[in-house]
């Protein structure tokens, strides 16, 4: 990341120019619009929403950035890419370079550019956006890199000499992969221990195809093993095999990067009748699992004509909007906090407005009611806020004698996860906090040697790319221990 | 993949398939189970590992035949392999010496009582089984279950072998007649669970169960596999499989396992004409022959 001790006078000169360049009503010009699927159209079928930039559009849009010297952009990247050079790149029709140069600082750039929350971070802090729309970085970011993948032609980094170390990295969700990726780059190798049957962690079975397709998914797994990672599925690591005895088998090092997968339930009346899911459940299901393709997929679901949605986060927003193209001819969604507090990016909410999806803010199931076992109403409450809590928002209160009825016959509980205590159990000795997550230094060291941790189950819920920091940042760490050892 | 090493029919659509699974044969216990997925399209479905040879390097897993994904794994021969298997998953039997434990297997529950069983009586337990089915076609492992029982009974429902009723009528006359029972450890159907528990519960019998719900991955992320014991949420994959039979809520496991029912029978349906398709198939080509 960029240290404020680069500031160069210059550079801030030319901006304050810029500055009062603009206060004379000179517009920034507005950002070159990205084609997506009509809402009607794409509420029937599976395919990416967003399509991406054609090469005229990238140039177009490259062209609108002001490489700044300071680029604050870069702050507010968590992996920190050289994002004015990468721009400049573009701007110069050097799509390959451009590419090369993100894949210094990030190894899953198809899936960067298409979720990250870049209104929060990148594009948040870039100089335009001040006066007008920022810069389309995440686009960019995904258009190059869907430019290399369709080519076929992926290059590969320079790999430094082979050390003797071994290292064993337990999940492969976006923090695994890229410690993987990063560790087999500086020479070591490296085992992936995957629970599923497939690797990719949230990004195959939580984010869905229309968002992030699973051959996009697929690719980025591809080149991580090109770079010579061994991924291993079937893996429960904590019952087919334990982190000691991965020590045992040979290891030098472990990472840890399970995610925090155990879904939250509401513990409301008649949570447990049928065609009652946690989002996890309905979105493996669908996503991982294919049940949308059901019968010739040999997974069910149950596909609700009407359907309710509990939370307001980006899980929220996937099972609402999966819940629609399953076939819900009604979804509703309930959150019990106000509009603002939504922690779902911006662009999914208006997704799922301009698809159709019914928002009931300010509102929370109370119970439960069902027919022969199954689902047929969701009684449900309204809120106010009250005071602030420890998350610093305001703390919903129920409205007593504000009860309303819902007629549903699925219903989807997305209020967040908490840590699966499956490995921590079974890993004596290894520190936790809070509700089980694994403790560890700002440099993801864990209380016991030769163990790191990060992503999800060091955090808590959060984000691709911040899961992919913390990867970095153990990589870092790892290789440093792995030279202390003999 | 995971190959399959044997296969042998023990009764009338009951198959115990013996697989080459190195690592989780040296890991089993007794109560645990695996979650295989046969192929690109198929489902997730647990099975519990009911022998495993660390020497051949081998689980062997009991299954009957009741949808899509069962008979579709019985239609598999010696040499096949399975896309996937993951375990060993769930918590291990709780293994000590209580005194005298009575086994009571429904159907292919035999099989999953059989190891636990087999090590309860390893440790010093006096083991009064009762084994019962439908009818004799149905009956499995008559012969292993017998050899390490102290006691051993066997019910159909139809009266073709051993005596005629259910299981519950041996168990209380067991208990009526003044047998000291340590504990119940009860396996099969889930009704027949629930009867076993209602009959011991005036007696403060514990009573050990191990429950059957639907399963996605087996490790605790989804929760498909909640069921609820003494008025709390369990997941039965990570908490269980076996609970104290006394807390749980049967009716609401009966009621979960009927979930998909439209769907399983459709999958059923269309697996049977693709079958008969190709069997036709088959007969084209030996006929063109
Ligand atoms: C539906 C959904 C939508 C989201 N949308 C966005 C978005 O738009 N933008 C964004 O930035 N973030 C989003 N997130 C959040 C983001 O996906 C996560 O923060 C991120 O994936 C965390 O990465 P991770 O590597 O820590 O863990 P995960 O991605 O959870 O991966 C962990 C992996 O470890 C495996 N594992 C678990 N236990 C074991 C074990 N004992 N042994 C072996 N393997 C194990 C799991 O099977 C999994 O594959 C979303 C999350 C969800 C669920
Ligand atoms: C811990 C555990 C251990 C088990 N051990 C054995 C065993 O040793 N031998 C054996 O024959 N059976 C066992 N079962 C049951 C077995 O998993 C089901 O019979 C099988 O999943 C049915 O799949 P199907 O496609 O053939 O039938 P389907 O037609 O799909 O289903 C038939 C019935 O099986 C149940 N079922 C369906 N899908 C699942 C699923 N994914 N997970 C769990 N249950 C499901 C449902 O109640 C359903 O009504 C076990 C189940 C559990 C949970
Ligand atoms: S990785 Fe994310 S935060 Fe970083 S530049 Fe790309 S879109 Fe922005
Ligand atoms: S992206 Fe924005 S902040 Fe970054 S260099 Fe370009 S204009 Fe400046
Ligand atoms: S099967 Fe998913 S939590 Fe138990």
């Amino acid at each position: 990341m960029l240290k404020g001790s680069s500031v160069d006078a210059r550079s801030t000169k030319r901006e304050k120019v810029i500055d009062r360049l603009e206060q004379n009503n000179k517009q920034v010009p507005s950002r070159i619009p990205v084609s997506e699927q009509t809402p009607k159209e794409r509420v029937s079928n599976f395919n990416e929403v967003t399509l991406g930039y054609t090469a005229e559009q990238a140039v177009a849009e490259a062209s609108r950035c002001l490489q700044c010297k300071l680029a604050p952009c870069i702050q507010g990247c968590p992996v920190g890419i050289s994002i004015p050079s990468f721009i400049k790149l573009i701007k110069e029709g050097n799509f390959r370079g451009a590419i090369n140069k993100i894949k210094e600082k990030n190894c899953l750039p198809t899936v960067c550019g298409r979720v990250c929350p870049q209104e929060n971070q990148c594009e948040k802090l870039c100089t335009l956006g001040k006066k007008g729309e920022p810069v389309a970085i995440g686009r960019l970011e995904r258009f190059v890199a869907d430019y290399e993948r369709e080519s076929g032609k992926i290059s590969l980094p320079k790999k430094k000499e082979p050390t003797d170390k071994k290292v064993a990295v337990v999940g492969s969700g976006p923090a695994g992969l890229t410690c993987a990726g990063d560790l087999a780059k500086l020479g070591h190798k490296v085992t992936i221990f995957e629970a599923l049957h497939k690797p990719g962690g949230v990004l195959l079975y939580g984010i869905p195809e229309f968002r992030l397709p699973k051959a996009v998914v697929e690719s980025e797994i591809s080149y991580i093993k090109k770079l010579g990672v061994e991924i291993k599925t079937n893996m429960v690591v904590g019952k087919i095999t334990t982190i000691d005895e991965l020590f045992y088998e040979g290891y030098d090092a472990i990472f840890i990067g399970v995610g925090a997968g155990l879904p939250r339930f509401l513990k409301v009346p008649g949570e447990n009748f049928n065609g009652i899911y946690s989002a996890n459940e309905f979105l493996t299901r669908v996503n991982l699992m294919k049940a949308y393709l059901f019968p010739k997929y040999d997974t069910p679901i149950k596909k609700g004509e009407n359907v309710v949605v509990v939370g307001g986060g980006n899980v929220a927003m996937d099972s609402a909007r999966t819940a629609l193209r399953l076939g819900a001819k009604k979804v509703y969604l309930l959150y019990r906090r106000a509009k603002e507090d939504m922690p779902a990016r911006k662009e999914e909410v208006q997704h799922a407005k301009e698809e159709g999806i019914d928002f009931r803010i300010l509102a929370t199931p109370k119970r439960f009611i069902g027919i022969e076992g199954r689902v047929s109403a969701a009684e449900c409450v309204e809120t106010r806020l009250g005071e602030l809590d420890n998350s610093g928002r305001r703390k919903p209160v129920i409205k007593e004698g504000s009860e309303f009825l819902l007629a549903v016959d699925v219903v989807i509980v997305a209020i967040g996860a908490k840590a699966n205590p499956l490995l921590p159990k079974a890993t004596p000795g290894l520190k936790l906090y809070k509700e089980g997550y694994i403790a560890t230094d700002q440099n993801c060291v864990t209380s016991k040697e030769g163990i790191f941790a990060g992503g999800d189950i060091v955090t808590g819920s959060a984000t691709v790319i911040s899961a992919m920091g913390t990867g970095r940042k153990a990589t870092l760490e790892i290789d440093r221990y792995l030279a202390t050892l003999k | 993949m995971f190959k399959i090493l044997d296969k042998e029919k023990l009764a009338l659509s009951i198959f115990r398939f013996e697989i080459e699974a190195p690592k989780i044969a040296r890991k089993a216990k007794a109560g645990q189970f695996v979650i295989l997925r046969l192929d690109e399209q198929g489902e997730r479905i647990p099975l519990t590992i009911c022998d495993f040879d660390e020497k051949k390097s081998s689980i062997s897993l009991v299954l009957q035949e009741v949808g899509k994904t069962t008979q579709q794994l019985a239609s598999l021969s010696c040499g096949d392999c399975i896309a996937d298997v993951v375990g060993p998953l769930g918590k291990p039997s709780e293994i000590k010496n209580f005194g005298t434990v009575v086994c009571v297997a429904g159907g292919v529950g035999a099989a999953v009582i059989l190891p636990v069983a087999r090590v309860l009586k390893g440790v010093g337990n006096k083991i009064i089984t009762i084994l019962g089915a439908r009818s004799e076609e149905l009956l499995i492992l008559e012969e292993e279950l017998s050899l390490i029982s102290d006691e051993f009974f066997i019910m159909t429902d139809d009266g073709s072998k051993g005596r005629c009723g259910v299981c519950t009528d041996i168990l209380k006359e067991l208990i009526e007649g003044g047998c000291d029972i340590s504990r119940v450890v009860a396996i099969g159907p889930v009704i027949m669970m629930k009867f076993v528990c209602k009959t011991t519960e005036p007696h403060k019998i514990k009573t050990v169960v191990s429950l059957n719900s639907i399963m996605v991955d087996g490790t605790g992320m989804c929760g498909s596999c909640r069921v609820t014991v003494g008025g709390e949420t369990k997941f039965c994959c990570v908490d269980g499989p076996e609970f104290d039979g006394h807390l749980v809520d049967f009716d609401e496991l009966i009621n979960r396992q009927r979930m998909y029912l439209e769907e399983e029978s459709l999958s059923l349906e269309l697996h049977d004409v693709k079958r008969v398709e190709c069997r036709c198939k088959k007969h084209k080509k030996r006929e063109g022959n």
